[in-house]
């Protein structure tokens, strides 16, 4: 469980963060998306323990993350947007770097580097970005870490990969295991996060499970226009609408739609989920 | 897995559920995937796969054995095919008529059609 409280930070003047609270439990794959921008690389850093909370606290099953203390570290991973081409062999780079997680799995390695069809004896420096990239998801998901941290993990990824993807990521992550992905590409990970958390300039808008947000929003697919809706979009055979949800009728979460709704309603998104 | 973009994930899930159970591919006592396991397969949140399993659990579809799986019930065909003729002639049928009535179509035409 991560407990986040009133967690404050700028780079000099400029504000990015301002006052965020909000949990994070076990067992969940949330999405984090927001805007350009709005902090969500930083508040992945922060979570992580690469930055220290300037105002407010974070707490990572108890321990402060900026402790960095080895118990903690040994039990996370951080995938950044941007990993480093480091001049040896996959499996050379995951044998020797293993050995700082207890609960690092070598077989697993192999085993996810097989399913993304990448070669563990190629030079890291002479992989394409998309490679690297499944080298270093492969790696993190063989670390057996409770906590993986995981900054546009999509980015250069192949139409296949994005798929094993999706599916390593439950197959080989602990039950207990709390993922957060960062993501613009919301369509590649559409059907597996849940809970949707959205940053907005200094502040969470929501964190809500996709049941919670099925319950208060109704994402209506249809050919007529509907009064009250709060977003829509043409469809190709129709419209997409965000409406509040009073019948409770159930429909798809459509976490794009969702987005763009609570960006036009942020005041009364953040209250219809605050409650 | 591609999905249908009005209905509830979880309940697109079911619907496939209760399809091999009305073909007869799932049969009483037979084991599902686990929860993880199934999410993993089709791409989606093992959450989204546990909403499946309480409802289809609460309708009496399938059980859970303690710490071994999700099991078929016995008389999970009946049950099944009971809630889905009702959601056929509440929901599906309707749409049919009136679209048949849109087309101009008798129901006499359909069972030329059939067979």
């Amino acid at each position: 469980m991560i407990e986040i409280r009133n967690l404050a930070f700028s780079y000099g003047k400029v504000p990015v963060l301002k006052s965020i609270s909000t949990d994070l439990e076990e067992g969940r794959i949330y999405g984090l998306l927001g805007e350009n921008g709005v902090g969500k690389t930083t508040l992945l850093t922060l979570l992580c323990g690469l930055k220290k909370p300037q105002e407010g606290s974070i707490l990572t099953d108890g321990e402060n993350p900026f402790d960095r203390t080895p118990s903690l570290l040994s039990r996370q991973y951080y995938i950044p947007d941007e990993v480093a081409p480091v001049p040896m062999k996959a499996e050379t780079f995951a044998k020797e770097k293993g050995r700082f997680w207890p609960g690092y799995d070598h077989a697993r390695f192999i085993a996810i580097m097989k399913e993304f069809e990448n070669d563990l004896e190629k030079k890291m420096n002479q992989m394409s970005a998309g490679q690297l990239k499944k080298t270093y998801i492969s790696f993190a998901l063989a670390t057996g870490s409770k906590y993986l941290f995981m900054d546009e993990p999509t980015n250069g990824l192949d139409i296949p990969s994005k798929s094993q993807f999706r599916t390593a990521i439950m197959k080989y992550t602990p039950e207990d295991s709390t993922i957060i992905i960062s993501t613009h590409q919301v369509r590649d990970l559409e059907n597996i996060i849940d809970p949707v958390i959205i940053l907005d300039r200094q502040d969470v808008l929501l964190n809500a499970s996709i049941e919670e947000i099925s319950e208060k929003l109704y994402f209506d697919y249809g050919t007529t226009y509907r009064e009250g809706a709060l977003f829509s979009e043409p469809l190709p055979g129709g419209f997409l609408q965000v409406l509040p949800n009073v019948d409770g009728e159930e429909s798809k979460v459509n976490i794009e739609a969702l987005f763009n709704t609570a960006h036009a309603h942020k005041t009364l998104i953040k209250e219809m989920f605050n409650k | 897995m591609e999905f249908n973009p009005n209905k509830a994930i979880y309940l697109q899930i079911r619907d496939t559920i209760c399809e091999r159970i009305l073909s007869g591919e799932l049969k009483p006592e037979d084991r599902i995937p686990s929860v993880r396991e199934y999410g993993a397969s089709i791409g989606v949140n093992p959450n989204t796969v546990m909403r499946t399993y309480e409802k289809l659990t609460a309708e009496g579809v399938i059980y859970n054995k303690r710490g071994i799986g999700y099991f078929i019930t016995p008389d999970a065909k009946d049950l099944v095919l009971e809630s889905s003729r009702k959601e056929f002639l509440e929901k599906e049928l309707p749409l049919v008529l009136r679209k048949m009535q849109l087309l101009e179509l008798n129901p006499k035409d359909l069972l030329d059609q059939s067979v």
